[in-house]
């Protein structure tokens, strides 16, 4: 530390984060179609003068275009010119934004709402260059070369992005991503680095040192390794050189790799349990200011040693921490739910069937038109007697069809687990085997589920809505105990989830399985009064959000407090004695059913 | 449109690269499911089939690519064609082993086929369509993120492969052709998104991650950038072993039916199956043909115990009886049964 006086820590990180943002802006400008493109992740501030200052750097001949979320696939990946088609009477394709955009810059904002198919599909186009058409009696590819940037703005902790499109987008930045105009390169120089970024040479310490980082840091993808590499590239040429340095790579390591990371190098910190960073005033990381000569001779090792070595310096603790525990969280899925009811109005589109158009039911024109072509003839023959207007179309009443559109209702079953002192080992174990138990119901019925676990002073979603089972076990059977019972808090957790999962267009069912005896009131103080009213204060919340919900009662006998908490919270209230699966199942079921 | 990345120049991959390779010499073993992460390169594999693959004869002018030799398995188009020609002896062309990617988001009647809008509009004749599985009709699937396909989708189309015809009833249309394929899904087992009907539906499943060797991981990169810089000069680089393998395929399409399985050998691979309690006979089935093709492209007369070895893992991984909740290990239970048979090494 310099003794010329401290740096606020704050503006220590905001430099840092607009130095994050510039070298990314620049890496994207020169090298945007090698490396997929960039997701912005919950920007708090500066999306769009980030990407204003990305476009007045661009050659005037690139296109940025911004594509709604809800656009639909024909318009997204092309699809049929119904005018033309009809006009002509041949199916005519007609290209869609990603063609149209060639060569240029597709932004998309709101990713989080697109559907998770139309999202891996971006993904594939990503990889192959083309946009293929093939439905609607269509078939046609047309070049879609574009760099994609996301603007993801999903709660904490939850990828808006799905993982098929993440993987291939190399950049991520999150929150401020705000930019210095002066610290940018000039437009001159984009456009110099965009010319010479392909035959900026790359040697084989550089391959070595990238392969040993990924290795590292446990990155699976290769596209990652690929993306660094030619993020370093664009990181040289903007320094004007043909050379890629070390320097190059580490940078590149931070802006590619690190959001990736899923284990850390030599000093294995605690990654088991990343629930464990509660504790706020951790001391100051000494390597944040990220000194580039550790103390032994660092010259005489090879580049790959010392480049781990700086990368993983170069990272703050919380920020890992923060990084390790999202690594560790699959993303939230949505898009696709295994009950499915009906629509004529929203939803996925599915086949459409015969029937009359009205103010609900949309007339579906192109299968309208396929189910009244083969009639022609005959018709025109029947009606004009053989003497057949030039392109008439003649359609009947019975060649109507309409569009069907199926809806999400699957349920989401959210349970919320008392992992403290008081539910004693044993009947956290007995939860633990029947929460496992209703995940295999869950699991054959295409439900997803989410896990909060509540113990000492915080209420944890442990694992999103999903339907990975194998990873909701792992983590229930690697839950702790121990510690107060923060009632309150999981409640208030308990609503915003359910809450969320509504929104997400699923039924959400909330199981808690506690003996209700809170000890942590909201200010995370100890206090049984304190504690109660808190909890039955945060119950008639829930009760308002109007959830359905069920409270299993997991102390060794029926326990009072338990009755009043479920009653508050207007939970069907199910003591449990003996902690069994099946009867948790059948509780369960039933508020499913009157969800 | 870029050109793909050559089939032997990609760096491991050994499981998947076999698993290819069988359903290559066999396409009756069924399809092939690939399992794991973004970005290990599964979809590399599967776009280097077509450079890879030998070419194939098919019935000039036929639209759905009909095998010249395959008297039974033409299309009606085909056999009624070959009643006005000498000895029913139809025009024979040369043509690429198709590799068709599915991309999500494809209609029903893309994929099956459907009535032919242009001709009924403009002549008001009843006309069919192929759609995908016609063109995919002898060659391949591909199925990326085949979890994310609509179900009655995925359905159809482990319909289709498993019975080799398809039968189009819809617009008035009714039509059915040949159309067998070897169906190639990937996917990615943490989303929790496959469903468990699917899994066994293949006949070969296997695993791909990256290495976590850096001297690979290096070579990986290596290649592949000197590919992205170059792809004309990397393709040629990478010629000569393409053909190597060419060959080798050819090779063992030719001996495959000439290919024995000794009584003891045979006897062995059932009792891994029993020891595992795979369900069904589907199982031994597959075992015994991944191991022929294998013993084919080894250029052997004879199965051996090594070779129902070293095709186990794929052919019954996904075969097992399992508990939902057994997160995955299945490869590990049949490398233990592996074990219990044929000993260790």
């Amino acid at each position: 530390m310099p003794a010329a006086g401290p740096v606020s820590p704050a503006e220590d990180q905001g430099a840092a984060a607009r130095a994050r943002a510039s070298a990314a802006l620049g890496v994207l400008a020169v090298a945007g179609h090698r490396i997929g493109g960039i997701v912005l992740r919950d920007p708090s501030a500066g999306a769009q003068q980030w990407i204003a200052a990305l476009k007045s750097r661009l050659p005037p001949s690139v296109r940025v275009v911004r594509l709604p979320s809800s656009a639909t696939d024909d318009r997204i990946f092309g699809g049929v010119d119904l005018a033309a088609t009809i006009a002509s009477g041949t199916p005519v394709a007609e290209r869609g934004v990603v063609a149209d955009a060639h060569g240029g810059v597709v932004v998309i904002p709101l990713i989080e709402r697109m559907p998770v198919a139309t999202q891996a599909r971006l993904g594939a186009v990503l990889d192959t260059g083309v946009a293929q058409v093939l439905r609607d009696g269509v078939c046609a590819a047309f070049d879609a070369e574009f760099t994609l940037i996301a603007i993801d703005e999903s709660e904490e902790d939850v990828w808006g992005v799905a993982a098929p499109l993440r993987d291939r987008l190399a950049l991520v930045l999150d929150g401020d991503v705000r930019v210095d105009e002066s610290m940018l390169p000039p437009a001159s120089l984009i456009q110099s680095a965009r010319a010479v970024v392909a035959q900026v040479h790359a040697s084989d310490d550089v391959m070595i040192g990238i392969g040993t980082l990924c290795v590292a840091f446990g990155i699976g993808s290769e596209r990652a390794a690929r993306q660094a590499l030619w993020t370093a590239r664009a990181l040289a040429a903007l320094d004007e050189r043909l050379e890629i340095e070390e320097s190059d790579i580490a940078l590149a390591a931070q802006l590619v790799l690190m959001p990736r990371a899923t284990r850390v190098p030599a000093p294995p910190p605690d990654e088991d349990e990343p629930q464990e960073e509660a504790a706020p005033p951790e001391q100051s990381p000494p390597e944040a200011t990220s000194s580039d000569t550790p103390p032994d001779a660092p010259e005489d090792r090879p580049m790959e040693d010392r480049l781990v070595d700086a990368v993983a310096a170069a990272i703050p603790p919380e920020l890992l921490a923060e990084l390790l525990a999202r690594a560790q969280r699959p993303s939230q899925e949505r898009g696709r739910a295994g009950a499915e009811k009906e629509s004529w109005t929203r939803g996925r589109q599915v086949a459409a069937r015969r029937g009359k158009p009205d103010g609900v039911r949309r007339l579906h024109v192109l299968e309208t038109l396929r189910a009244a072509a083969p009639w022609q003839r005959a018709r025109a023959r029947a009606r004009f007697a053989g003497d057949v207007p030039v392109r008439s179309l003649i359609v009947e009443r019975d060649d109507f069809r309409i569009r069907r559109y199926v809806e999400r209702a699957g349920t989401s079953v959210i349970f919320v687990v008392d992992a403290s002192g008081s539910a004693a080992a044993q009947r956290l174990g007995e939860a633990k085997g029947a929460v496992e138990a209703l995940l295999a119901e869950s699991y054959a019925r295409r439900d997803r589920v989410s896990l909060i676990a509540f113990r000492g002073t915080t209420a944890d979603v442990l694992l999103p809505p999903t339907r990975a089972l194998a990873r909701a076990r792992k983590l229930l059977a690697s839950l702790p105990g121990g510690g107060g019972t923060p009632l309150a808090m999981a409640i208030d957790t308990a609503i915003t989830a359910g809450v969320a999962a509504r929104r997400a267009g699923t039924l959400p069912v909330i199981v808690f399985l506690t003996d209700g005896r809170a000890n942590v009131a909201r200010d995370g103080k100890g206090g049984r009064v304190e504690s109660m009213r808190d909890a039955l204060d945060a119950a008639s919340q829930f009760r308002a959000s109007n959830l359905s919900s069920v409270l299993i009662d997991t102390s060794p006998r029926p326990e009072p407090m338990a009755r009043r908490v479920a009653e508050a919270l207007g939970a069907r209230y199910v003591p449990l004695p003996v902690v069994d699966a099946r009867a948790i199942a059948g509780a369960v079921a039933l508020a499913r059913e009157t969800a | 449109m870029r050109v793909a990345f050559p089939f032997s120049a990609i760096v491991g991959q050994e499981q998947m690269k076999l698993a290819l390779l069988i359903a290559t010499v066999d396409p009756s073993v069924g399809g092939v499911l690939v399992l794991g992460d973004r970005g290990t390169g599964k979809s590399t594999v599967v776009r280097a089939l077509p450079a890879l693959l030998p070419g194939m004869k098919a019935v000039e002018g036929c639209r759905y690519g009909c095998d010249p030799s395959a008297n039974g398995s033409r299309c009606d188009e085909c056999r009624a064609r070959a009643l006005h020609v000498p000895k029913g002896k139809l025009p024979v062309t040369d043509k690429p082993v198709p590799v068709i990617d599915l991309p999500l988001g494809a209609t029903e009647d893309r994929v099956v086929g459907a009535l032919d809008i242009e001709k009924a509009l403009r002549n008001g004749e009843k006309a069919f369509e192929p759609g995908l599985l016609a063109r995919a009709h002898r060659g391949f699937l591909y199925v990326d993120e085949v979890n994310l396909l609509e179900d009655h989708l995925v359905d159809l189309l482990l319909d289709v492969a498993q019975t080799g015809e398809n039968v189009v009833e819809r617009d008035g249309v009714s039509v059915r052709h040949p159309a067998r394929f070897v169906l190639v899904g990937s996917g990615n087992p943490e989303e929790g998104d496959l469903r468990p009907q699917l899994l066994d539906r293949f006949g070969l499943s296997v695993e791909v991650r990256t290495s976590d060797s850096v001297a690979e991981r290096v070579e990986v990169i290596r290649r592949r950038d000197a590919y992205e810089r170059d792809p004309a000069a990397f393709l040629q680089v990478w010629d000569h072993a393409d053909s190597a393998v060419r060959t080798k395929i050819l090779a063992a399409r030719k001996r495959l039916p000439t290919v024995q399985v000794p009584d003891a050998v045979l006897h062995k691979a059932v009792e891994l199956c029993v020891e595992l309690g795979t369900d069904g006979v589907r199982g031994e089935l597959t075992l015994l043909r991944a191991a022929r093709a294998t013993a084919a492209l080894d250029g052997a007369k004879l199965v051996t115990d090594a070779h129902v070895r070293s095709v186990a893992p794929m052919a019954l991984r996904h075969r097992l009886r399992r508990n939902v909740l057994d997160e995955g290990g299945s490869g590990t239970r049949v490398a233990r049964g592996i074990t219990t048979i044929y000993g260790d090494g």
